[in-house]
């Protein structure tokens, strides 16, 4: 079955309401993970953070591969720019922090599949050591023929009902949703 | 010249991927870059790429960019005063 990513990316914007121009040039990955970010974000009062006590931290398998092999094809004429900008995966996390106006610790870390212990411990010794408040956390992928986007987030002050983030917690929530157990 | 700028602001939009915007809200003598159609230093690269591939006509001296990017109407003028003949 042919799947018709950039028509489920622009539908997802579109159901979104959200008016934001530069959308319309992000490669899919940066806006697969920017539309997940919205999702996420969408009760989260941002305000009651400064915007360098909030991070984002994800992970992939295929990096940037998707716009890398798009920028390949590109090149047999004149280069694309705009193409360009977007071979790198850590791209993503720039548009999700140029959107919301965060400053804080940002990472992107390749692995063959999620690795819940080294997110937890990554993350946890940025809130521990006050680095961070608040971080995006999870994983974003995107090939020609599927995409995968599962973030979630963290806050150092606990809520009331929140789940505990522990390396073990995690990993079930994302076996839950597909992902293969290590 | 008004058919070129007609032209130009069709390529913009396409060449930029400005899906919110029509042919007819891009002004001749309109800004481009900044408080105007609000285009970054990316678009400047790829409206280069544009010159070169579509209208063949290079931008020599970098310098000149921001002149030569400041309107339709300015990139209009610089197409053809630099335009290769019968090309």
């Amino acid at each position: 079955m042919e799947t018709d990513i950039p028509g489920f990316l622009l539908s997802v914007y579109q159901h979104l309401g959200v008016k934001y121009p530069k959308f319309y040039k992000m490669d899919n990955l940066a806006k697969l993970g920017w539309l997940a970010t919205e999702v996420l974000l969408k009760d989260f009062d941002k305000a009651k953070y400064q915007p360098t006590d909030i991070g984002v931290v994800l992970t992939n398998a295929g990096s940037s591969l998707d716009a890398d092999k798009r920028y390949y094809e590109s090149v047999q004429d004149i280069a694309s720019p705009a193409l360009f900008v977007y071979t790198l995966p850590n791209i993503v996390i720039g548009e999700i922090c140029i959107r919301h106006h965060f400053k804080g610790e940002n990472a992107f870390y390749i692995f063959d599949g999620f690795n819940a212990d080294f997110v937890n411990n990554y993350v946890s010794i940025l809130l521990e050591t006050g680095q961070l408040q608040a971080c995006i956390c999870g994983w974003v992928e995107m090939a020609a023929t599927g995409y995968k986007a599962v973030l979630f987030l963290v806050e150092k002050d606990k809520k009331e009902n929140a789940i505990l983030f522990d390396a073990a917690g995690i990993e079930k929530r994302f076996i839950a949703v597909g992902f293969n157990q290590r | 010249m008004d058919k070129l700028m007609a032209d130009l602001k069709e390529q913009i939009i396409e060449q930029l991927n400005l899906q919110d915007v029509k042919p007819e809200d891009i002004g001749d003598d309109q800004p481009l870059f900044g408080d105007g159609l609000g285009l970054d230093s990316i678009d400047a690269l790829e409206l280069i790429v544009l010159l070169q591939q579509k209208y063949k006509v290079k931008l020599s001296n970098a310098e000149d960019g921001p002149k030569i990017f400041r309107s339709v109407r300015t990139i209009a003028e610089f197409i053809e005063s630099n335009k290769i003949p019968n090309a």
